[in-house]
């Protein structure tokens, strides 16, 4: 079964994460790229993308002839998607562990972060009601 | 079913030598996930070369010298490696040439495969991948893509598996008998599940993936072979045969679920229902009833109706019985509840529901409000029925099932809007 892994957060939060101290950064990128090898080599890892930040973030719809209709502004509470990991496990626990281990990521102080993550299975084409 | 990929001749050849071609190379070598390793890349050299070149006169010979070869030098390479690092000479080279290769082909190398794949020290997931690979002879790029994976993930999950049967200690020989009466309900469960992939994932996904469920009924159809007095090896086989029958009836042009009592039965496969229900009486015959015998028999059952009203609930209702004394489950339960109320009546159906409520186990708990939509449906409490379709719509993690179970709500609801519509007309 297939799970995505979501890292959300304030505009803020992506502000506070752009005044880090270097080491504090460092010790972060460190984590993280242990954390996808460590997916990699457990045969769970599918995907994983990093996004640009919400600064440029726009609200697109189609206007009456079809063409895009963009909005920017947005309230200070929206929670804004930063990254996330598509991941193929056996079962609910495995993936809620895989996803503690990633909120230990070490923010300030390389004290870890405790972020929380969402995580949501992904919806399968596969079908079995006894039919 | 014409639109699934064939194999090419080639293709077809490669994957029967697989497991023959790397029981020769493990066992001369003692070391299985190498030779693992050794005989897949053999198979893609002979993959690239066969088609250009033609098969060669001996093409199991072929393989195993190939895949010798790598071992071979694997090996020597391993041995420099260490001499580099201790710089302590070897007298001779350990590694007798490639004669005697076809004194080394058994018989029973593809059970003893079966049997180290399916090894029950590894996750499901491992155990399917490697079985693939190991004893379908599928590449790891084909692995890959059935599970909708990326290929480094699945290679990583075949090197783990191997690992694992490192670890347990496991060698290269055929169980004892009793090992593997042991052993058999592990092997019999990867196959299944294999089956149950290829099987319950929509048609679409037949198109560019490869047909599992196929693939599973091959490699039921080589144990049968290898075990032809094990009862419950030929239930699988059957039941696989019985299910797989009705695959074309069941969804719908636009990839919606159909269930069984909607499908149109002209389109079942009347030659693998009469190869399944041969297989069988034969082995029903043989007296030792297990779960999947059990199971072939149930899906024969619905296979003989030639209408759904033709049915023989009162004997499914039966079988059910019986399955639940020798294995019982939740979805036993659940099925059996909806065989008891079109037996007696969706009111005795409801009553067993009961049963499960508050059963940890039945972790798919959308199941149970499928199945109580479905009950109260034919009791005529439409609301209640409406309320538990949907409370399984939004528990569900497949879109088809989602798709059908909103529409079963909808469909009902719109059936009461105008019956209410009526009534009120003076």
């Amino acid at each position: 079964m297939k799970y995505i892994l979501m890292m959300n957060g304030k505009k803020a939060d992506f502000e506070r994460y752009a005044q880090w101290s270097k080491e504090d950064l460092q010790a972060n990128v460190v984590f993280m790229r242990a954390f996808s090898k460590e997916l990699k080599d457990s045969g769970a890892f599918v995907a994983t993308e990093g996004l640009a930040w919400p600064s440029e973030a726009k609200l697109v719809r189609a206007g009456k002839d079809g063409e895009p209709v963009t909005d920017g502004v947005f309230p200070e509470s929206k929670e804004f998607l930063a990254g996330y990991w598509i991941i193929d496990v056996d079962s609910p626990a495995q993936a809620y562990k895989i996803a503690a281990r990633v909120s230990q990521a070490p923010g300030p102080g390389g004290k870890p972060g405790n972020l929380p993550i969402e995580v949501r299975q992904v919806l399968s084409s596969h079908a079995d009601l006894g039919l | 079913m014409t639109q699934q990929k064939q194999d090419s001749p080639v293709e077809h050849l490669l994957r029967e030598l697989t497991p023959q071609v790397l029981g020769a190379v493990a066992r001369r070598f003692h070391d299985f996930a190498s030779a693992e390793d050794a005989v897949q890349e053999a198979m893609l050299a002979a993959f690239t070369q066969w088609p250009r070149d033609g098969v060669p006169e001996n093409p199991r010979g072929w393989l195993i010298q190939v895949a010798s070869r790598r071992m071979t030098d694997q090996v020597r390479s391993e041995i420099a490696r260490r001499e580099r690092e201790t710089a302590v000479a070897r007298e001779a080279d350990p590694l007798a040439p490639a004669a005697g290769i076809e004194s080394d082909m058994d018989p029973d190398d593809t059970l003893i495969l079966l049997f180290m794949c399916c090894h029950p020290a590894l996750t499901s997931s491992s155990a399917i991948a490697l079985t693939l690979r190991a004893v379908g002879g599928l590449t790891t790029a084909e692995i890959a893509n059935a599970f909708l994976v990326p290929e480094a993930t699945m290679a990583q999950r075949i090197t783990r598996a191997k690992q694992s049967i490192k670890e347990s200690g496991v060698s290269f020989h055929l169980p004892s008998p009793l090992e593997r009466a042991e052993r058999l309900p592990a092997v019999l469960r990867v196959l299944y599940l294999i089956f149950s992939e290829g099987y319950t994932s929509s048609i679409g996904a037949h198109l560019q993936r490869l047909d599992l469920a196929q693939e599973a009924i091959r490699l039921a159809r080589s144990a049968k072979a290898l075990l032809p007095a094990d009862a419950e090896v030929a239930g699988l086989l059957a039941l696989m045969l019985l299910t797989d029958a009705r695959r074309a009836a069941r969804t719908g042009p636009h990839e919606e679920l159909i269930p069984l009592d909607k499908q149109d039965r002209a389109l079942w496969d009347r030659a693998e229902i009469s190869e399944g229900i041969e297989l069988l009486t034969a082995a029903l015959s043989k007296g030792s009833v297990g779960l999947y015998q059990l199971q072939a028999a149930i899906a024969a059952v619905h296979d003989e109706a030639a209408r759904p009203e033709d049915t023989d609930w009162p004997q499914i209702m039966a079988l059910y019985e019986l399955l639940k004394r020798v294995a019982p489950s939740p979805m036993v339960t659940l099925n059996h509840a909806i065989a008891a109320a079109m037996v007696h009546g969706p009111s005795q159906g409801l009553a067993l529901l009961q049963s499960l409520d508050g059963d940890r186990r039945l972790a798919e708990h959308y199941r149970l409000d499928a199945v109580r939509g479905h009950l109260l449906e034919m009791l005529g409490d439409h609301a209640s029925a409406i309320r538990h379709y949907r409370a399984a719509a939004s528990a569900t993690t497949s879109i088809p099932e989602r798709n059908y179970l909103i529409s079963q709500a909808s469909r009902l609801e719109e059936t009461e809007q105008s019956s209410s519509q009526k009534t009120s007309v003076p």
